[in-house]
């Protein structure tokens, strides 16, 4: 258990470098601050002068080095628009991301666990071609364009929810349906395909014939294995989740992570950038690393497979 | 009586029958929703009923013909600068085969060359690609995308690039483990021994066997390049105007939804279509490659 725990752990470090690399180089090809921090008709003196000053005369290792010096203590350098600290003004917005993802989370896992488990109950059903069609309909639509038509129809047609905003449950609802529309149609498909080979299951079988009730085997007994492959898959469903946001949110204008990140494409604040998407990526590794583990622990043929 | 009942059943008929039964099992259903997007792509600038550049500022935002207001000289309404709808459709069907087609060709080239290379030699090499890999794989891909498309702006290069870079590991991590099992064959080992070099083993006798994977993963990625190039393009790092495409048709037409509705909801019809095509097709061909993996 120890080695399977370092060795996932070293897994999770090694990852997390590699972000920090990725950050680190594509933050050197965003152009030169220098440019952006001194007058127009500076003159190569002063560059070169505000060049030492920041560090970007110095070799690219020891640059990086004190990234990875900066970022360890949280210093991803000052928001060029809001004029603060880049990780704080991730950490306030982080909050508003993370109910959209959860609750979109919540929301798919129960949704695509039920209809996987009736369609495959109810095999050829009018119910498991609904749903057969409905997952492969819904991983084929652009996330933006479901969230506009969302608003069209029950939003501008209807009046029956507010259109963009985040000033109570009415307004999480039509973000939180197209976020998790893409999950629902992944955990339906994969309950449904665990739950008919677990109720083709020679355990199955036996239960049927001891003289067990159906409703008592699926919901009791079936429900338990084909539970596993969704949870396995609940590192990267919320790693969808936490990336859909980016887009959802700025359909909808929900004050999260995703927003600010759109907004600074546009208003070209780099460092928030740069902390939105470490802070994103740093979260999710160790997200899965939890998964990962938690799995070491439940299922042996993981720990030593 | 009876040589004729003899002869319309065996030599005439049987073969139209298998004939017939060989045409219904072709993947019918993606076919027809790909054929459109396919012949405008390749035809469009013959088939355009309107100059899809081409600026009436008397019909703006016209509905389309079924609608009151609307007409039949544009079919599915105009945009907010009065350019033909179903014309600019048809351009973006192009611009949409060369995306995905473009990017799906070089992410499969740069994927399959890892994944086969991380496989077959294993030790220090695989461990560093797989590595790279898991980092690609952990930053989620509009985030990655932003990151890159930030640093260095929008267009056509930005989108390609993005694609490319999100996808080649999906590529590498299924031919990495095909390969493991490649390598381990007879047929490997007899090359070996026939003193093939690394490169001739790898081109000729273990890309063939990939091939099937290849070719499903290639056509699933194709409706994801869509997917990809409409969220770029609503971020604003995407193909820039005054090119069209369907992304572009939807960030476009979103302000003016509430008066114009058919503007987004039409392009986003066309890439729904187009990459339920393409993920139909997919599946039909991993079923036809592995018929252990039927689905049931």
């Amino acid at each position: 258990m120890t080695r399977y725990f370092l060795s996932r752990l070293r897994l999770a470090v090694i990852t997390i470098l590699g972000v920090s690399l990725i950050v680190f180089v594509t933050s050197r090809m965003s152009g030169d601050v220098t440019l952006l921090l001194l007058p127009q008709d500076a003159s190569q003196a002063e560059i070169a002068a505000m060049q030492h000053q920041l560090g970007l005369d110095a070799p690219y290792y020891v640059q990086y080095y004190k990234f990875l010096v900066n970022v360890a203590h949280g210093d991803f350098g000052e928001s060029l628009r809001y004029r603060e600290p880049a990780l704080g003004l991730i950490m306030s917005r982080l909050p508003a991301t993370l109910e959209l993802a959860f609750s979109a989370f919540i929301l798919s896992t129960v949704v695509g666990l039920l209809l996987g488990i009736l369609s495959a109950r109810m095999r050829s059903s009018w119910l498991d071609y609904f749903s057969r069609i409905f997952s492969i309909t819904a991983q084929s639509m652009p996330s933006f364009w479901v969230g506009i038509m969302l608003i069209l129809v029950f939003a501008v047609e209807l009046h029956w929810l507010p259109t963009s905003g985040a000033q109570g449950v009415q307004y999480l609802v039509l973000p939180v349906v197209t976020l998790a529309l893409v999950p629902i149609a992944s955990t339906l498909r994969i309950t449904r395909s665990a739950m008919l080979e677990t109720l083709d299951a020679d355990y199955v079988k036996f239960l049927r014939v001891k003289g067990l009730h159906e409703q008592f085997i699926v919901w009791k007994h079936a429900l338990r294995n084909a539970l596993v492959p969704v949870i396995a898959i609940s590192g990267l469903t919320l790693g969808f989740l936490i990336g859909g946001t980016v887009i959802v949110e700025s359909v909808f204008a929900w004050p999260g992570l995703g927003n600010l990140m759109v907004e600074s494409i546009f208003t070209r604040d780099y460092p928030v950038i740069q902390a939105g998407v470490s802070v994103t990526s740093i979260f999710l590794i160790l997200l899965n690393l939890a998964v990962d583990l938690l799995f070491g622990v439940i299922d042996p043929r993981v720990r030593f497979g | 009586m009876a040589t004729v009942v003899i002869r319309t059943q065996t030599p005439a008929e049987r073969p139209l029958a298998l004939h017939w039964r060989r045409v219904r099992r072709l993947p019918w259903l993606p076919v027809i929703l790909l054929a459109p997007v396919v012949i405008c792509g390749i035809f469009g600038s013959l088939l355009f009923p309107h100059d899809p550049t081409t600026i009436d500022l008397l019909a703006p935002r016209k509905p389309p013909a079924w609608m009151d207001g609307g007409s039949w000289q544009y079919v599915l309404g105009t945009d907010q600068f009065g350019r033909d709808l179903l014309s600019r459709l048809m351009e973006g069907a192009r611009v949409a085969l060369i995306v995905a087609i473009s990017s799906v060709f070089l992410a499969a080239l740069i994927g399959v060359t890892a994944g086969m290379v991380a496989g077959y030699y294993g030790g220090i090499i695989d461990n560093v690609i797989m590595r790279i890999a898991d980092v690609v794989f952990a930053i989620p891909a509009i985030l990655l995308i932003i990151l890159i498309g930030g640093a260095v702006g929008g267009g056509f290069l930005t989108v390609l690039s993005s694609i490319v870079i999100v996808s080649w590991v999906l590529y590498a991590r299924v031919v990495r483990g095909e390969t493991l099992v490649l390598r381990e064959r007879g047929f490997v080992a007899l090359a070996k021994v026939a003193n093939c070099s690394d490169t001739r083993i790898l081109l000729r006798h273990i890309l063939p066997n990939l091939m099937p994977t290849c070719i499903v993963l290639m056509t699933l990625q194709a409706g994801f390049a869509l997917l990809i190039e409409a969220a770029i393009t609503f971020i604003g790092l995407g193909i820039q105007p005054p090119a069209t495409t369907w992304g572009l048709l939807i960030s476009e037409g979103r302000p003016y939804m509430t008066t114009a509705w058919w503007i987004p909801t039409f392009a986003g019809l066309a890439i729904t279509i187009t990459v339920l095509g393409t993920n139909l097709l997919g599946d039909w061909l991993q079923e036809k490659f592995d018929p252990r993996r039927q689905q049931r």
